[in-house]
């Protein structure tokens, strides 16, 4: 019987030059890994992106050395995992991979129950285990103890696996395309729920993914790897948007980054723009004289709550009279302290008065955001622009803006 | 249709299930070679399947001499294997063990490629994420692989079953008892109703044992994968298309 896992709040993950050859001539061979180092703090995630073929997997494997690198080490809190034993170190090493993997002939209980049962725990620990990871990730022990894998739909399976992978509470969990095998409107619940659920377990996390979005959206780091098994940029996902360290990331991380630095942005970020407001009732022969000393054309009409009920243009506003909710004709989108600046600017490019109301959890009016202000935003925190020409570079030559998903791939032959 | 009412004639007559050569004596004879056979070819063959299966060595040298074995016909097999046991031993010659040898040689191919098989077509990714996942690979093998692999594995036992309870009947001829001593005494004495009423005992025999055994294959479905979907009664070849096809 082994003692009970440590209550980990993750560990550090250390690569120190690891390599990993194939023989040139071996057939359907996973992507090598040339000299990659860095260093994952204990508690974050960290994302392995790049193309097919650039070593993600590889090095994702080797971590828990279902490959075994032909040079450098790895290490976990700082201690080298060559030397350990191969199955105590997995053991302690949450694992999802994409396709899942549960196995077919056991209940979702025993799947979740894998690594205790490994471990020796007693039976009733086992199962108590497993009903506390299923409620953790959102599925009813109730509902879905006893059940097989392929009785649930891919996202319940999804769950399934990361509650498996979490069950002996590794300080180190290794996700391969975790989310990849389901639905983009599922694959983002799944994303934001174990974000969540991450601000709690703290665990050390690798992840992989092909995708930059998910990459940029998962990450406390990133590491954009190229093909050949290079590691091109680590760094947090800003600052790989900001500053892409090559040409290739700049390519990969795509000719919209601007667009993708908005989406780690939050409303709450920007200094708001205090809105002209007046009540249901009020005297409009005011309410016209303090709309003319501000610069933006509109009156906001709000309730007795202040929850806003629409725009009235200045020169729509009556010279006498009260205010009342007919003169209201338009309304903007109502964007919370949450929303991503991306989201708020797509918001705004809809609407017929640019700009978003930003309001609090009552619905009251909190102040206005506009397109001008996101911009400004972006200018502050945008970097040097070392790599800025590329995009447009790779426009050009691509021909057409249509074309820009294609531009991410070098159109002049590859370096050799 | 003489030889039906012969047939029920003897099967119904008391004197036909009573001595050493009655029914029920040749039935147990009968049922016991079968299962020697099946016993001794599953601890050579399923063994040595898993090991196949599991580490993926000597899998074409495997399926090669299994192609080879179910090439030769029983009865040939019986005559290239009398001067070898006559040799070993000459008292042996004309006895039951070329027939159970024979056998075994027989009943080897089904299990050996199904387990074989069986085992190798589990999801890769089922096994590397428990090999992830710590498991170690005799648990691999006995948590995941022969789990999954069982209805397939059965299936070459059931498989190997039929044929031997059928091919047991070859031994009367040699020598030795059987269900087949009364269709060889019933040619010799021209006794219809004998030689019928064994052919009906060893047919009925084989399908009791296709029945059993295909639901011993349903109980072996692992849970998550739900029933099997229903067989043609009586299948002979349970192998997967691409080892049938070599």
């Amino acid at each position: 019987m082994s003692a009970p896992a440590r209550h980990a709040s993750g560990a550090t993950v250390d690569f120190e030059h690891v390599s990993k050859q194939y023989d040139a001539h071996a057939k359907g061979t996973p992507g090598a890994v040339n000299d990659l180092s860095f260093h994952v703090p204990a508690g974050r995630i960290c994302v392995l992106v790049g193309p097919s073929g650039c070593g993600k997997t590889t090095s994702l494997k080797m971590v828990n050395r279902l490959i075994e690198p032909t040079a450098g080490r790895i290490l976990i809190d700082g201690v080298d995992t060559a030397g350990r034993d191969v199955t105590e170190l997995r053991r302690g090493i949450g694992y999802v991979i994409q396709q899942v993997g549960l196995f077919p002939h056991q209940t979702i209980a025993q799947n979740v129950a894998t690594v205790p049962r490994l471990l020796g725990w007693p039976a009733a620990r086992q199962r108590e285990r497993a009903e506390e990871l299923l409620a953790l990730v959102g599925l009813d022990p109730g509902r879905y103890r006893n059940r097989y894998p392929r009785q649930l739909s891919g996202g319940e399976r999804q769950r399934v696996g990361v509650a498996r992978a979490l069950a002996a509470d590794p300080p180190i969990m290794l996700m391969d395309e975790p989310f990849g095998a389901v639905d983009p409107i599922v694959r983002e619940r799944l994303q934001n729920e174990f974000l969540r659920l991450q601000e709690d377990l703290a665990k050390t996390i690798l992840f992989v993914t092909h995708d930059i979005d998910e990459a940029i959206k998962m990450g406390d780091l990133v590491a954009v790897m190229q093909l050949g098994g290079k590691l091109e940029q680590f760094a947090p996902p800003a600052e790989i948007l900001a500053n892409p360290a090559s040409e290739f990331v700049a390519r990969f991380v795509g000719a919209d980054r601007g667009l993708k630095r908005l989406s780690l942005s939050r409303v709450s970020e920007l200094d708001l723009r205090p809105a002209v407001i007046a009540r249901v009732g009020d005297a409009s022969a005011e309410a016209r004289r303090r709309s003319a000393t501000d610069p933006f054309p509109y009156l906001l009409l709000v309730d007795e709550s202040r929850r806003p009920i629409g725009w009235i243009a200045d020169a729509a506003i009556p010279s006498e009279g009260r205010l009342d909710e007919r003169l209201a004709h338009s309304m903007s989108p109502l964007i919370n302290r949450r929303t991503t600046l991306k989201d708020a600017l797509s918001m705004l490019l809809d609407a017929d008065v640019q700009a978003g109301i930003v309001v609090d959890r009552t619905g009251a009016v909190l102040g206005l955001v506009t397109a001008d202000m996101i911009a400004e935003r972006m200018r502050e925190t945008a970097g040097d622009a070392r790599f800025a020409a590329v995009d447009l570079e790779t426009i050009e030559r691509a021909g057409a803006i249509g074309a820009i998903e294609g531009a991410a791939q070098p159109s002049e032959p590859a370096p050799t | 249709m003489t030889f039906v009412t012969e047939t029920l004639a003897w099967l119904t007559d008391g004197d036909s299930w009573v001595g050493p050569n009655g029914i029920p004596a040749r039935l147990l004879e009968h049922v016991e070679v079968s299962i020697l056979v099946l016993l001794i070819a599953v601890a050579i063959a399923l063994p040595a399947g898993l090991f196949i299966g599991h580490t993926r060595r000597a899998t074409s040298l495997a399926v090669g001499l299994a192609n080879v074995g179910r090439a030769i016909p029983t009865f040939a097999m019986m005559g290239i294997l009398l001067p070898f046991t006559q040799a070993y031993d000459p008292a042996l010659g004309f006895t039951l063990y070329p027939t159970v040898l024979a056998m075994i040689i027989l009943a080897l191919p089904p299990i050996l490629v199904n387990t074989y098989a069986g085992v190798t077509e589990v999801d890769r990714d089922i096994v590397e994420a428990a090999r992830g996942m710590g498991f170690r690979g005799g648990q691999i093998l006995r948590d995941i692989e022969i789990p999954l692999a069982l209805p397939v594995i059965v299936g070459g036992i059931r498989s190997a079953a039929v044929q031997v309870i059928a091919t047991t009947t070859l031994g009367a001829i040699l020598a030795g008892g059987g269900l087949g001593r009364f269709i060889i005494d019933g040619i010799a004495q021209n006794d219809d109703g004998m030689l019928y009423g064994g052919v009906v005992l060893v047919a009925g025999l084989a399908m009791l044992s296709e029945l059993l055994l295909s639901r011993i294959q349903r109980v072996a479905q692992p849970s998550g994968r739900g029933r099997l979907p229903r067989r043609p009664f009586l299948q002979l070849a349970e192998l997967p298309p691409r080892e049938a096809g070599i």
